[in-house]
């Protein structure tokens, strides 16, 4: 008897109780924390941001200026598509014609140099085109189209050779681009290429990257990305250019005089931070201790003018 | 002297602790048309299963004409319970046609599809909806659905038809047309029948005899005319006059 | 948008391609499914196994599965250093099958369940009464259940076609080997192309339409 009189208490409250449960997250949802001012939207490429550079950096800035940022990683296109709608105050990317294109749009101003990386041609030990220790990228690419085409490789020692296949990025990010450009330099257009050895994968570099190590073919990779995933991959550097094929990373404020939402200050005192001795030295230290060598790379010299 | 379509013996029933059926003995004798009667909880549904095995008694034994019914364990021989039909109380019908529902006994039992489509006819000509076989089942109405489920209860022809509450949920109009096919059934087709029903007038007006469940106890039985005429326990007296006894 | 919506009717073959992948790799995680979880979602409702219960809990939370921890699993499996690796599975369309598989597998079978087991009692009771078998009072259960079992495989259908994460984990986005409508979306948004990537999103949509048209219209007609 009382038993089932609880029952029907708890019954009679149940659907009210969680109606005002719903509503109130609702109300949480509506009125709950928002944007501050002082808030920064960054957007940047996932290379960026798998790295995870950004975690050191970004309390660092923060700690020094109340500023707290959002860190918003998507693809360089994307990043910049949002930063032309005014849905970022200011990016880090890694596509030098796009960001001169979009600068020169009026959407960005302040564009400085932060760091780079260096493009290589990575693949698997066995080096079925026999690339390894070419100095040029695009004489190494060359000679893998070549192989890739001709099946054999020509090299030395019993048993078949093991395809030739390598791994195109395919999604227009700054790597893919510095490949397109590579091929062109070779002579050569991938348009035409056999899709069976030349796989365009459209996927970020860490994909890329275990696509290329699974199926035992070269990809052309950001040292970056490749450091940090090497520990997980059956690749190694085959091709490292003499002098090195830079990949640099800008900073771009979005200009305020076309978007004036964003927060303009915060952008700017970001990009004031990142290009800064103790921005740098954050920079220049991250990834030592961890994989034996740094991340990213500083021009030497020190001092970063403007572009 | 033939055997009982039924003999019940010392048949006992619990649900969770609870004694629903505790019946001493019993008899149906084979060709006739039992009314089992009795208000709501007495045990008449579950008495109905236990004779179609679709449960199993706790305790106690059923003979289906000579042959005990109940299985080492599960559900009684295919052969014997393909001698025996059941209808519901509430008419389920599947989702398919009126043929398709009323053929079901008969595919089952790989009757040829000549032969399907003749029978399938006749029983629907039987219950009143001849032509019907094409229509959905669920356009049907309450009681055409019941005579639906008679039609596919007395086509493959049973020897025994068991009913719970036939016409609970039907209008007179389509509860006179069951009856009279009861009565049909039995007299023409010589279907022994154990009709559950909380109806008196029912079971007056269609079975030869009548027994009185209360309690799950079989409290009198005897030929219907003697039963409601001359009923010897005070029980059957006042429930027969419509006085509370439960 | 328009860009989309121009190569679809001029039969760009490599949009067509797509298309006809994602219905291939996605229609055949769904008919693996339906093969394995209406059997199974059938038996769990009718047939009082120990332990089903909990095998119906476990399936209900499977429902629930994140396609990218979906395809985590397949590709752990299948890559190099997993224990199938050397099938050489991983980045091909069956890869994308197993995953997906995997996603709809449980919805195809938790739904068989449901719709199953509210059918059970009175049809199976129905049919044994009128002389059927175990097994045909079964079947006619799971007949009587064909709606939600139609249901069930379209809901999977729907979860199949429209996710990304799993596919494009054990797929890679391959361009004319494995790229499928989901993973042509997200690299058409990473590269800041809305406008196309939307234009694949109504493809997407208007594929889904006309199979679950063509599906509706054959279970009616069954």
């Amino acid at each position: 008897m009382a038993g089932g009189e609880l029952g029907t208490r708890v019954q009679r409250w149940f659907l009210p109780a969680v109606a005002l449960g719903l509503a109130v997250l609702l109300g949480l949802t509506l009125v709950g924390p928002r944007r501050g001012r002082s808030e920064v939207i960054l957007a940047t490429t996932t290379s960026v941001d798998d790295s995870g550079l950004l975690d050191v950096v970004i309390p660092a800035f923060t700690a020094g200026s109340g500023i707290a940022v959002r860190v918003v990683a998507v693809g360089t296109g994307q990043a910049l598509a949002y930063a032309r709608r005014g849905d970022a105050d200011v990016v880090l990317v890694h596509a030098p014609e796009a960001e001169l294109e979009f600068v020169a749009q009026g959407h960005g101003v302040e564009r400085r140099p932060v760091m780079y990386n260096e493009f290589v041609l990575v693949g698997p030990a066995a080096d079925p085109a026999g690339v390894r220790g070419l100095k040029s990228l695009a004489g190494a690419l060359e000679r893998l189209a070549a192989a890739a085409a001709g099946g054999a490789s020509g090299r030395a020692g019993g048993g078949p050779a093991p395809p030739v296949r390598f791994v195109s990025r395919g999604d227009r990010s700054g790597t893919h681009l510095a490949e397109l450009d590579l091929w062109r330099a070779a002579g050569l257009d991938p348009a035409g290429f056999d899709r069976a050895w030349y796989l365009e994968v459209g996927a970020g570099m860490a994909e890329t990257l275990t696509l290329a190590s699974e199926r035992g073919a070269y990809t052309l990779a950001d040292t970056s990305t490749f450091v940090a995933w090497r520990s997980r991959l059956a690749l190694e550097v085959l091709v490292a250019q003499e002098p090195p094929l830079k990949n640099p990373y800008h900073v771009i404020a979005v200009n305020p005089a076309r978007h004036p939402r964003v927060n303009h200050a915060g952008a700017l005192a970001l990009i004031e931070f990142l290009t800064s001795e103790r921005g740098r030295a954050i920079i220049r230290e991250f990834g030592r201790e961890r994989y034996g060598e740094p991340i990213f790379r500083l021009e030497a010299g020190g001092q970063v003018g403007p572009p | 002297m033939p055997a009982p379509a039924f003999r019940l013996e010392g048949l006992v029933k619990s649900y969770g602790g609870r004694r629903v059926l505790d019946l001493e003995s019993l008899e149906v004798d084979a060709g006739s048309v039992w009314a089992i009667v009795g208000p709501s909880g007495a045990g008449k549904t579950t008495l109905l299963r236990l004779l179609n095995g679709l449960e199993k008694p706790d305790a106690g034994r059923i003979w289906f004409f000579g042959q005990e019914l109940t299985a080492a364990n599960g559900l009684p021989a295919l052969e014997v319970r393909r001698r025996m039909t059941m209808v519901f109380q509430t008419p389920v019908l599947f989702t398919a046609t009126v043929a398709e529902n009323v053929a079901y006994g008969l595919r089952v039992r790989g009757v040829d599809q000549g032969s399907v489509a003749r029978r399938v006819a006749r029983a629907l000509d039987l219950v009143g909806l001849a032509g019907t076989e094409r229509r959905g089942a669920r356009s049907l109405s309450a009681g055409e659905a019941q005579r639906v489920s008679l039609a596919r209860a007395l086509v493959v022809e049973p020897e025994v038809l068991l009913l719970d509450e036939p016409t609970a949920n039907l209008d007179p109009a389509n509860a006179a047309i069951i009856e009279s096919l009861l009565r049909r059934a039995s007299g023409e087709m010589g279907v022994t029948v154990v009709l559950v029903t909380h109806n008196l007038f029912q079971a007056r007006r269609v079975a030869d005899h009548t027994g009185f469940l209360l309690d799950g106890r079989l409290v009198e039985t005897g030929p219907t005319r003697e039963f409601f005429e001359r009923p010897a326990d005070p029980r059957t007296r006042a429930f027969i006059r419509g006085e509370m006894v439960f | 948008m328009t860009e989309a919506l121009r190569l679809l009717v001029s039969l760009d073959p490599e949009l067509w391609g797509i298309v006809l992948l994602s219905l291939g790799v996605s229609g055949t995680a769904v008919l693996l499914s339906a093969l394995l979880g209406v059997p199974a979602g059938a038996a769990l409702a009718l047939w009082e196994v120990p332990g089903a219960a909990w095998v119906a809990r476990f399936t209900y939370t499977l429902m629930g599965l994140p396609p990218i921890l979906a395809g985590l699993v397949v590709f752990l499996v299948l890559s190099a250093r997993g224990p199938l690796g050397h099938l050489q599975l991983l980045f091909t369309p069956t890869a994308m099958v197993l995953a997906q598989t995997l996603l709809v597998l449980p919805i195809v079978t938790g739904l068989t369940l449901a719709g199953v087991r509210s059918k059970d009692r009175a049809i199976r009771e129905l049919a044994l009464s009128l002389g059927a078998t175990q097994w045909q009072a079964a079947w006619r259960v799971v007949l009587e259940a064909r709606r939600a079992i139609g249901a069930a495989l379209m809901a999977g259908f729907g979860r199949a076609i429209a996710e990304v994460g799993a596919v494009m984990l054990v797929g890679g986005n391959v361009r004319g080997h494995t790229r499928v409508m989901t993973t042509a979306i997200l690299l058409e948004t990473r590269q800041g192309n809305f406008e196309v990537a939307i234009g694949l999103g109504l493809v997407l949509l208007a594929v889904a339409f006309a199979v679950n048209a063509a599906f509706y219209r054959w279970q009616e007609g069954a």
